[in-house]
């Protein structure tokens, strides 16, 4: 018997396919999520487009917060960790956290490394932009990725960006010869090995979810369509007019995520999607998606 | 033999290709309408309470317990055992009601209790490797249904008549050998028909 393997993490996070996972931040939400069909809720003090409004450093939840979460409902549990941070990452194991995001929406408590996640047996999931970070983070020990967005904004483009690219990246890797694979490893600045895999299996050996900017159920349609497994929602929910009928119609888009007749019925009436920010409009500094490369 | 996969949310694809590495063809469904062309189904894991939600939401409760009636074998594994179930543990309400057990949602605890071993299934020669990841127990089953393996004294896969359920991943390895053991109730089930 052996717990914590590889096959155990990856495992349960192929078991998320296919599915929603929602952002709550107290007891209440969670329960909401759980009956409006979310695979999985991520326990946060704050969502990020309030961590964007209140500014300064932004940590791990309080543990009272993830705890009255982990009561009330009987999906899985996920809780952010900032980057390098090893003992929150701890901390959450220790509460028996399901998943834990090692996530740029927090404040990195690193600026260069990264938590050695294979030492855990808790399963991790990290952000990545580009399929350099995204071998990087398995390599580290990730059990499943996402695409980073630009969290806390409404706007989905970044999130796009980074699923075509990596998509686009494994295609490339896929026509490369093995001499030239050599080379791309040097320049992606990732291990060989992992490299070697994608080329044979046109695919990332970890699943990859779409988040970052999720904001109304096209959008979680629209990234399942370029080839996400599944959806983080994040503000979009509980930052929306009615939160039950809209996480309801998220979770029906991105099953149904051809089917636009459907889309089109779960998406009317759902009132004021949240605002929305232009991603132009940002700082270099409010830019999320270059922490943690 | 045609096997559909439900895709309504979980861990489709691995299923397809176990299937077809156990020679069957295999599709992904998510209209109740594919149902007529199939001659056997796999509910997968994922989150059973998804799962149940969007079934119900799609007509899928009714239109498997008439293919089920009809003789066509189910095999549900992890969640999808407990779909099958006719009682869950602590919960007023079951899914598909099918199979004359009891099961218990995340009975070994949460993630980080998740394990893998090797386990012995009656029916098959050599042991194989089960995943259980927050898997499900069946506690207590009817007169019908047969024990087909044990993990600790707790029953993880039992079969009864068409239906079959395991509370681990088969589908997470590269070992056939239970989706063969299922392939061969359709193809039972089909001749029996004939």
């Amino acid at each position: 018997m052996e717990t914590g393997t590889s096959r155990v993490k990856r495992g349960m996070a192929e078991m998320q396919k296919g599915g929603v996972i929602m952002d709550v931040m107290n007891a209440e939400q969670a329960k909401i999520a759980e009956a409006a069909g979310a695979t999985a809720v991520m326990a946060l003090e704050r969502v990020p487009s309030d961590i964007r409004a209140a500014g300064g450093v932004a940590r791990m939840a309080d543990p009272t917060i993830v705890e009255e979460v982990m009561k009330v409902v009987s999906i899985p549990v996920m809780a952010k960790a900032r980057i390098g941070h090893y003992v929150e990452a701890k901390v959450l194991e220790s509460m028996g956290v399901d998943y834990i995001d090692e996530s740029e929406v927090l404040t990195p408590a690193d600026e260069i490394f990264h938590i050695s996640k294979n030492e855990f047996t808790v399963p991790f999931v990290c952000g990545a932009k580009d399929l350099g970070e995204a071998l990087r983070r398995i390599q580290e020990g990730a059990a499943m990725l996402r695409t980073k967005g630009e969290p806390g904004t409404g706007n989905i483009v970044e999130a796009v960006r980074h699923l075509r690219l990596i998509n686009g990246q494994i295609r490339k890797i896929q026509g490369l010869s093995k001499d030239e694979l050599y080379n791309e490893a040097k320049v992606l600045g990732v291990p060989y090995d992992l490299l070697l895999g994608v080329h044979e299996t046109g695919k990332l050996p970890v699943v990859n979810f779409a988040a970052g900017g999720v904001a109304t159920p096209s959008d979680a349609a629209l990234m399942m369509h370029l080839g996400a497994d599944g959806v983080f929602v994040g503000s979009g929910i509980f930052k929306s007019d009615n939160p039950e009928k809209f996480a309801r119609a998220i979770v029906e888009a991105t099953t149904h995520y051809t089917d636009y007749k459907l889309i089109a019925e779960v998406s009317k009436n759902l009132g004021t999607p949240m605002k929305g920010i232009e991603i132009s409009k940002l700082h270099a500094a409010e830019r999320m998606q270059d922490r943690g490369i | 033999m045609k096997i559909g996969v439900l895709a309504l949310q979980g861990a489709v694809a691995e299923h397809i290709r176990s299937l077809e590495a156990a020679g069957a063809e295999a599709v992904a469904v998510k209209r109740v309408e594919q149902l007529d062309e199939l001659n056997g189904l796999v509910i997968p894991g994922g989150e059973s309470t998804t799962i149940g939600k969007l079934m119900r939401k799609y007509g899928f409760m009714e239109a498997i317990r008439e293919f089920s009636a009809q003789g066509k074998p189910l095999f549900g594994t992890c969640a999808g055992l407990i779909v099958l179930a006719d009682r869950i543990e602590g919960q007023d309400e079951a899914h598909l009601r099918l199979m004359d057990m009891t099961v218990a949602r995340n009975a070994f605890g949460r993630q980080r209790e998740s394990f893998e071993t090797d386990l012995d299934v009656k029916g098959i020669d050599e042991p194989i490797r089960a995943v259980f990841i927050r898997a499900p127990l069946i506690k207590s089953v009817g007169e019908d249904v047969e024990v087909l393996s044990t993990y600790k004294d707790e029953i993880v896969t039992a079969r009864q008549g068409t239906l079959l359920a395991a509370s681990y991943h088969p589908e997470l390895t590269d070992d056939y050998r239970l989706h063969a053991y299922f392939l061969d109730m359709v193809k039972e089930a089909a001749a029996a028909k004939a």
